[in-house]
């Protein structure tokens, strides 16, 4: 999924200070799995806005809604009556969703609540970790099932580096080595054929923005 | 020859080489490198020009090596992953080798994090063994990486760093091998403080074949202080120091530490001089040029070969 985290307050802050009346439009997908911007954000979010401007003697009206995805435009309709009484949304999506938000609703500014950090896995309840940076190009099944992009600190495909220290990365002692741990998986696979081989120089293909349109799909998209 | 540098005639007339490092300073005062180069001319075969080490930003390693070359120091243009991308290097390259650089090394680089500029985006558009086959092919097959003909191909002299001490233990003589299949000529290794692993690791290449298709020249960088040691120990990733070293310079006074560090630092080029798949010692003194012309006295690596 998707892995966000809010933004420090003082920040969501700022931006909405010339704004009086806010909309905060959550997302029900990922953000909400990984708590950062779900229908119980939203309203914590509200809560500490309405407090901080009332202290601060410029009160604010704020409304909440959460729709189940702000990546998908039909899930974005149901905001139609609702947008023309705010100055403005905060969107507690991910950068997809918040970008999806400001193009359905190009008059209204629309402003970000969230960081969007990674995409990553639930180790345990509030505790995701980064395992995948979308490169385009998987080579996991040659690596153990473990991404030398993500995991290693330098992206290297023809790992472990001279800077592992002990088990870890020199990064830091509790970031494990990604290419030890490739040997070590591969190893007792008895698959470390898969990497005595020089990976050549990767294909970056994540430097230009992507789109994908499934075969079946092709003549709808063309027809549009 | 393929490259026709100094260190590749040494190494080919089958001499024991001996080479240096040369860091570059943390500004534009071209009389820091001269002043530094003059302690290392005669005593060294070649001297490695550090390219942001630690991930500090300094003077370039390509500027440094040239101004190298000037005070008459056969240069190795040292090259990481960190900082530049495919097209950067390949350019890099081409200019390096017209001004008469003929060595480099290719290194991934420490990460952004260790530097003055943690928040750097780190490049790392290809590997440092990836960066080693990109070279060899430019020289051997006169093409860039993207398959274009070069039309006057670069002449370098392709090192190669290897860390025996680093985990897993295993696999790295296995990583040296893949340098040598990239296309590494030479290899300069970390610092051995670990005098045991070092003898294995080399054995474990020998046994492979490995130091027949490569030179290897083993990295030692003396001890100035107790301090130093610990620290090495302790803070630098994938530096192994054994206790023994620690314990050794425990035992003599303060002062007489460095002489000390000197005095081991010479007894492994001893050792290494003997080892069999050994070409060479690199000699990485670290802030302390000054010092070089002596330990290489000491060291009886005097006076260096003329090929």
């Amino acid at each position: 999924m998707i892995v966000a985290e809010r933004k420090p307050f003082e920040e969501i802050k700022a931006l909405v200070k010339d704004f009086n009346r806010v909309l905060t439009v959550g997302c029900g997908t990922c953000v909400a799995v990984c708590l950062a911007g779900g229908e119980k954000e939203v309203g914590i979010l509200n809560t500490e806005l309405t407090i901080a401007r009332k202290v601060d003697g410029n009160p604010i009206e704020l409304g909440g809604v959460t729709v189940e995805r702000q990546c998908d435009m039909e899930f974005l309709d149901e905001l139609d009556g609702m947008i023309d009484q705010y100055d403005a949304l905060i969107s507690l999506a991910c950068g997809a969703g918040i970008q999806f938000l400001a193009e359905r609703f190009p008059d209204k500014p629309v402003l970000p609540g969230v960081n969007t950090t990674f995409i990553g896995a639930n180790r345990d309840v509030g505790w995701y970790e980064e395992k995948c940076r979308a490169c385009g190009n998987c080579c996991l099944g040659l690596t153990g099932g473990i991404c030398p992009v993500t995991m290693c600190a330098k992206s290297l495909f023809n790992g472990p580096c001279g800077g592992t220290n002990h088990e870890s990365c020199e990064i830091s002692p509790d970031q494990p080595c990604a290419w030890h741990m490739i040997y070590e998986r591969l190893s007792k696979q008895n698959r470390l054929d898969s990497i005595i081989e020089i990976f050549p120089p990767n294909d970056w293909l994540n430097t230009t923005p992507r789109t994908i349109v499934q075969p079946a799909y092709k003549e709808r998209k063309a027809a549009r | 020859m393929k490259s026709g540098s100094n260190l590749e005639k040494i190494l080919r007339a089958g001499h024991f080489a001996f080479t240096g490092e040369l860091g570059p300073p943390r500004g534009a005062d071209i009389d820091a490198v001269r002043k530094k180069a003059k302690f290392l001319v005669g005593s060294v075969d070649m001297v490695n020009i550090t390219d942001n080490q630690t991930a500090m930003v300094r003077m370039s390693s390509w500027a440094a090596s040239l101004i190298a070359i000037e005070e008459g120091l056969e240069p190795n243009y040292q090259m990481v992953c960190r900082d530049r991308n495919r097209l950067a290097m390949q350019g890099d390259i081409l200019g390096a080798s017209a001004l008469g650089v003929r060595n480099i090394l290719c290194l991934s680089g420490d990460h952004m994090q260790f530097g003055d500029h943690p928040y750097a985006k780190g490049v790392f558009d290809i590997d440092s063994i990836q960066l080693i086959y990109m070279v060899k092919k430019m020289r051997d097959e006169g093409k860039f990486l993207g398959g274009a003909d070069i039309d006057t191909p670069p002449k370098l002299f392709i090192g190669g760093a290897a860390n025996p001490f680093a985990d897993p233990f295993e696999w790295r003589v296995y990583r040296l091998a893949k340098k040598i299949k990239a296309g590494a000529d030479f290899i300069q290794t970390q610092c051995v403080y670990n005098m045991k692993k070092m003898r294995e690791w080399i054995k474990q290449a020998n046994d492979m074949g490995l130091t027949e298709k490569v030179y290897i020249l083993a990295g030692v960088t003396p001890m100035k202080s107790l301090g130093m040691a610990r620290y090495m120990k302790l803070k630098v990733p994938g530096m192994e120091v054994p206790d023994d070293v620690i314990k050794r310079l425990q035992g003599v006074e303060k002062k007489k530490q460095a002489d000390e560090g000197i005095k081991m630092a010479c007894e492994q080029i001893e050792e290494f001089k003997e080892m069999k798949g050994l070409a060479g010692v690199h000699l990485m003194a670290i802030e302390w040029e000054h010092k070089v012309p002596e330990i290489a006295e000491r060291a009886d690596m005097l006076p260096r070969p003329e090929v």
